[in-house]
């Protein structure tokens, strides 16, 4: 896989995970949430999934949702403060 | 000689494959890339390394496939408008493979989306699809026969 893999990052919810499950997650579980379609670059990998695409953050964390074709989509977190900063800049509230 | 009924050529189609764990899968996929060649199309096949890698091996001389992508780099090409295609064909057995269908019906507005939902249950998945697309819809994981004759007559091929 791309550099997603190289980074660290944490496991919210395990492979398997379908992408409505990962989106609805987002949407309980965090504060803030935004929304992004499908192509948004993220950690320099362009997000794929069913628009529109749920992306959490929790101060510097951002949760996301990541799809390997053999595996199903899960939910991951990164913590990358300027990352976080430019999604504030570039998503979007509204679904 | 190509059947006089079938549909119009068209001059660029893309391959999206699934995870290789199903395997009519790989037959689906040479199939339709030869008929498609056959009649001038340029094919592409996107996907994971491993069903990249099962269709070099079974078409070594590349009579089938011409180009072959990692999804990842794909995916980039088309988001950055290097790469288009009149139709886009998506192989589905997941809910990974739905995904990916969805993403280039966002990326693809204007292109032929074809969803090829297979493997063990493939009605739960095609329920799942909400996006405009042509949907061919068939429990198959060994046998591609029944998949084949669907696939034939969405492109207007003869069998």
């Amino acid at each position: 896989m791309g550099c997603i893999e190289n980074l660290k990052y944490e496991k919210i919810l395990p492979l398997g995970a379908s992408f409505k499950e990962c989106r609805e997650y987002v949407e309980k579980n965090f504060q803030e949430f935004w929304y992004v379609d499908p192509g948004y670059k993220l950690f320099d990998e362009y997000i794929i999934g069913l628009p529109p695409i749920a992306l959490g953050i929790d101060g510097a964390r951002i949760i996301f949702p990541y799809t390997k074709p053999c595996h199903g989509t899960y939910l991951l977190a990164i913590e990358d403060a300027e990352e976080a900063a430019r999604v504030r800049k570039t998503a979007r509230k509204k679904k | 000689m190509t059947d006089q009924t079938e549909k119009p050529m068209t001059a660029t189609a893309l391959l999206v494959l699934g995870c290789p764990e199903v395997p009519v899968q790989q037959a689906l996929a040479l199939h339709i890339a030869y008929n498609f060649r056959k009649r001038g199309t340029i094919v592409h096949a996107t996907g994971n390394p491993a069903v990249l890698n099962l269709l070099k091996v079974s078409d070594p001389e590349k009579r089938y496939l011409q180009e072959t992508q990692v999804l990842e780099k794909c995916i980039g090409e088309i988001v950055e408008k290097k790469r288009d295609c009149e139709l886009c064909i998506v192989f589905s057995h997941s809910d990974a493979g739905i995904t990916y269908a969805a993403t280039m019906r966002h990326l693809l507005p204007t292109a032929r989306l074809v969803v090829i939902i297979f493997g063990k249950d493939p009605e739960p998945l095609a329920a799942l699809i909400e996006f405009p697309c042509e949907k061919i819809v068939e429990k198959a994981v060994h046998n591609p026969m029944q998949l084949r004759k669907k696939v034939n007559e969405v492109f207007g091929w003869a069998a």
